[in-house]
């Protein structure tokens, strides 16, 4: 339990990353830390804090007392064989599977310090602070502008004139604004499969969430477009929380700061990406990313 | 000796110009099915059918009244039928599922599209005729409605569940509200198929007598509205047709023309958005 | 422009209540559905309880149907209702099969899609063109030659003889069967169609991988693969035919006996409501015919429940296969 606990979380500060601002620090909590002879070894902010999470689906127990802390403007990849429940532990995040009849969560999920899994939580509002991209791109059957406009409108009253700052300020967010500037009334789903994953990032990130949670947000995808969606969220790390769940560990290893390796629903090992990497503590671990098996 | 060779290929040759010969025999029924409506109706097809009433025997008149009391028993029976097919359907696609509930009423929903239309016609003859004492448009809509809803439930909730959950999960993850994701991305997404629901069930009410011989009745002349019996093409022709003067049948032949084209028009306009609609989305 | 525009979060309206409603109201409709069917059935009951009170379950042995003497009998009806649907099934199921193999195994491209919807515009042709084509038009043909010389050459063949016995009429059970045959035909293809287009291809590859021939494969493989699914298919077509009204109400000619000959007039539940219902006084006339259409829903309620489940036996074979 204990030994569960202090793996569940990096073992030391990037130096290499620039530290959060002083002010930031202070509103934010800190991140719990694992003690080490009593000090504190991590001295980062924690966005997200995961505490003794378990989730079913119906009987079936898929996630086992997972604890870890996500932190804040950093990107955070989610790796592990199929069916391990990295998937399942992203959608926890914004309780999409609240839709779904029988699938529960136990345990507490700390946003900025709020229990997001209690009762009391507005979840439209919880689904604004965090957006998600999925698998698939998942364009509405509407124009790209209305694609944009869809989640925006959900949560604010904008003029005509601020929405389309908001269109244009999303779509040049998400590397997309030149590819489709001339073409907002044409059909979400008429673009490529890159374009559309890109819109999807671009309609997450217009609602100006705090958190982007990206599902597998390149496996559908073709090289090049995977390249572009890397690109985009190294540049959109410096503003928002990213946690990646990935099957590819290359592109884990590309664009990740921390990675967490799950292994049938249970949390192995959490670390800087380099450490996990280079030299994994556990030997599920280091099986894993040697490719013995998954 | 024949080899087993030659026989295979001989009964294989034999079995498949039989399937060939099925085809041709069902298509042969169509052809002259429509060829009949055409050498007898389309002589009959002139412009007084839709500016006057249906006439008594001997005299000239057309259908006027029969179709706007079948236009009109249509629509409202579609406006009523319509939501009701629609909500329902949303209910099995998008909060049922697979509970028992949504079983149940998915199978009761399919015994109300395989009920015998005759059956439904004595149902609202006993519920509506009975009490108001008389019979009227509005037990005809009522009767076509209860024939159209099925249509429209089945596949609304069919269509509504060809647009992927990661879709749905993607418009609950930018924050909107259930019913917000249903009304604006999943209706839209789904909105050809709902709409060739739609269209089928007017095709398919629109055709219909057995349902308004007990409830509408017949009106020999213009009905002054939908709580008195009311003309319609179906039963026009019906009366009509099994009549003994030559001019009743020649306007029963008009008529079947006239409600036949109009049905297979609208299939096929329901075929073309259902074709575009898949190309389109999903 | 990259500056991200400050604007306060304006929280819209609280959504749980909207959710609610919304799902409410949904559900309301679904129930309003189960409502509807359970009434019809209530109706039927109670509209058809002096008949079945008073004749008991004699009422469906019996062939009276007398309305002067009130003595009502469902017996011929009933024979006529199975003995049509028999016939149209009898016919149907053949050609549909055919057509489906046609469409599915023999047809080129091109032409899969023309002849598919050629076959199912059969389907949507109103059932009084039906009636009306078959009264006026094939009844007089059928009368002057197939049938005469189906009972020349029949009437001495032991068990096909009585059956072809009979002046050359036209109308009957067995015009009133072929006409079913016609009307229920496109709904059998377009089943058998859509579950042997569910076969993989590897299966029939596989099979001319061994040097099977088409019909080969379609009997040891396809038909084997697709069973459930095409009597389930039959089963929707036989509810049809059961509850077909006026095309069968043209041509059968209506006459409340049973006799062995296929060419004789008969009659059954739904023309026996259609013709009586709005001309029957007295009450218990009317909770006959009421009774008669209690029967017949439920016969068409055992065959839907039957067809659904084979279908699901079936879509639970697929699931366990994928």
């Amino acid at each position: 339990m204990f030994e569960n606990i202090k793996s569940s979380l990096p073992r030391k500060v990037p130096n290499m990353y620039i530290p959060p601002e002083p002010s930031q620090r202070k509103s934010s909590p800190v991140m719990n830390t694992p003690e080490l002879n009593g000090q504190p070894v991590v001295e980062s902010v924690a966005k997200i804090s995961v505490r003794n999470l378990s989730f079913f689906y119906g009987r079936h127990q898929a996630l086992h007392d997972i604890t870890l802390d996500i932190p804040e403007k950093r990107v955070t990849a989610f790796i592990g064989p199929s069916g391990c429940g990295k998937s399942t532990l992203l959608r926890c995040y914004n309780r999409v599977y609240e839709m779904y009849p029988g699938h529960s969560a136990t345990g507490e999920i700390l946003i900025d310090g709020t229990n997001i899994l209690a009762r009391s939580m507005d979840l439209n509002r919880l689904r604004a602070k965090v957006g998600m991209v999925f698998q698939k791109p998942t364009p509405f059957p509407m124009s790209i502008y209305d694609n944009i406009a869809f989640g925006v409108r959900m949560h604010e009253r904008l003029s005509r004139v601020e929405m389309n700052d908001r269109v244009e300020w999303a779509l040049r967010k998400a590397a997309l604004w030149d590819e489709v500037k001339d073409k907002l009334k044409d059909s979400g789903t008429a673009l490529s499969g890159g374009q559309q994953q890109r819109l999807c990032i671009a309609r997450g990130i217009a609602v100006k969430p705090e958190v982007l949670l990206l599902d597998e947000p390149a496996s559908a995808l073709d090289p090049i477009s995977t390249l572009k969606i890397e690109e985009l969220i190294n540049e959109l790390k410096s503003d928002y929380t990213i946690v990646i769940v990935t099957h590819n560990m290359q592109q884990a290893a590309r664009i990740s700061d921390y990675t967490a390796f799950l292994y049938l629903g249970k949390l192995i090992e959490y670390d800087d990406t380099n450490v996990i990497f280079t030299t994994p503590r556990h030997k599920e671990t280091e099986d894993y990313i040697t490719g013995r098996y998954g | 000796m024949i080899s087993l060779y030659t026989r295979r290929k001989v009964s294989n040759h034999f079995w498949l110009i039989m399937s060939f010969l099925a085809t041709v025999f069902g298509l042969f029924w169509l052809a002259w099915l429509l060829w009949t409506l055409l050498s007898h109706g389309l002589h009959a097809i002139h412009w007084t059918l839709f500016t006057q009433a249906t006439p008594p025997p001997g005299s000239n008149g057309g259908l006027a009244n029969a179709i706007v009391g079948s236009l009109a028993m249509t629509a409202v029976g579609m406006l009523i039928g319509t939501p009701v097919g629609i909500l329902a359907g949303t209910f099995l696609s998008e909060f049922g599922r697979r509970s028992h509930l949504a079983a149940v009423i998915r199978f009761v929903s399919d015994i109300l599209l395989s009920a015998p239309s005759i059956v439904i016609g004595v149902f609202v003859y006993t519920i509506i005729v009975l009490r108001t004492g008389h019979f009227s448009g509005w037990a005809g809509a009522v009767a076509l409605a209860l024939i159209a809803i099925p249509v429209v439930l089945r596949t609304t909730e069919d269509m509504m569940r060809l647009v992927p959950d990661s879709t749905r999960e993607a418009a609950a993850a930018l924050g909107a509200p259930q019913w917000k994701v249903v009304v604006l991305i999943v209706y839209r997404a789904a909105r050809s198929g709902i709409l060739t629901g739609i269209l089928l069930a007017v095709a398919r009410i629109s055709g219909e007598t057995a349902p308004l011989l007990f409830t509408a009745l017949n009106n020999q002349f213009w009905s002054s509205g939908l709580d008195r019996p009311m003309a319609n093409l179906p039963v026009v022709i019906f009366q009509f047709a099994m009549s003994p003067y030559d001019d009743w049948q020649h306007l029963a032949w008009a008529g079947a023309l006239l409600i036949t084209s109009g049905i297979l028009i609208i299939n096929i306009i329901a075929r073309v958005i259902q074709g575009g609609g898949k190309r389109a989305h999903y | 422009m990259d500056a991200t525009p400050e604007i306060a979060k304006v929280s819209v309206i609280p959504t749980d209540w909207s959710d609610r409603l919304f799902r409410g109201t949904t559900r309301f409709f679904a129930y309003l559905v189960l409502a509807v069917v359970s009434a019809i059935l209530v109706s039927l009951i109670i509209g058809a309880w002096p008949a079945l009170h008073k004749f008991g379950f004699g009422f469906l042995k019996s062939d009276a149907w007398n309305p002067v003497t009130e003595q009502f009998g469902a017996a011929v009806a009933i024979f006529g209702t199975l003995a049509t649907s028999a016939i149209a099934l009898f016919i149907a199921v053949p050609v549909s099969f055919g057509i489906a193999v046609f469409i599915t195994e023999l047809a080129p491209a091109w032409l899969k899609r023309p002849i598919g919807t050629a076959i199912e515009l059969l389907a949507a042709i109103p059932s009084i063109i039906y009636g009306m084509w078959g009264l006026f038009v094939f009844v007089p043909v059928f009368s002057e030659t197939v049938q005469p010389w189906m009972t020349e050459h029949l009437i001495n063949i032991p068990i096909l003889g009585p059956l072809v016995d009979g002046p050359p009429m036209g109308i009957g059970i067995f015009t009133a069967g072929l006409i079913l045959a016609i009307m229920i035909l496109p709904f059998i293809t377009a089943v058998m169609r859509d579950v042997f287009e569910v076969v993989p291809l590897v299966l029939k590859e596989s099979a001319y991988g061994l040097g099977a021939t088409t019909w080969e494969v379609v009997c040891g493989v396809v038909l084997p693969y697709t069973k459930v699914g095409v009597v389930g298919g039959i089963m929707l077509g036989l509810g049809r035919a059961l509850g077909e009204t006026m095309a069968v109400t043209f041509v059968i000619g209506n006459a409340h006996r049973i006799s062995s000959s296929l060419f004789m007039p008969g009659s059954t539940i739904a023309s026996t409501l259609a013709n009586e219902f709005t001309e029957a006084v007295g009450e218990m006339y009317t909770s006959s015919l009421i009774a008669l259409g209690l029967v017949l829903f439920l016969i068409t309620f055992i065959v839907l429940a039957l067809a659904k489940l084979l279908l699901m036996r079936l879509t639970a074979r697929e699931g366990a296969r994928t």
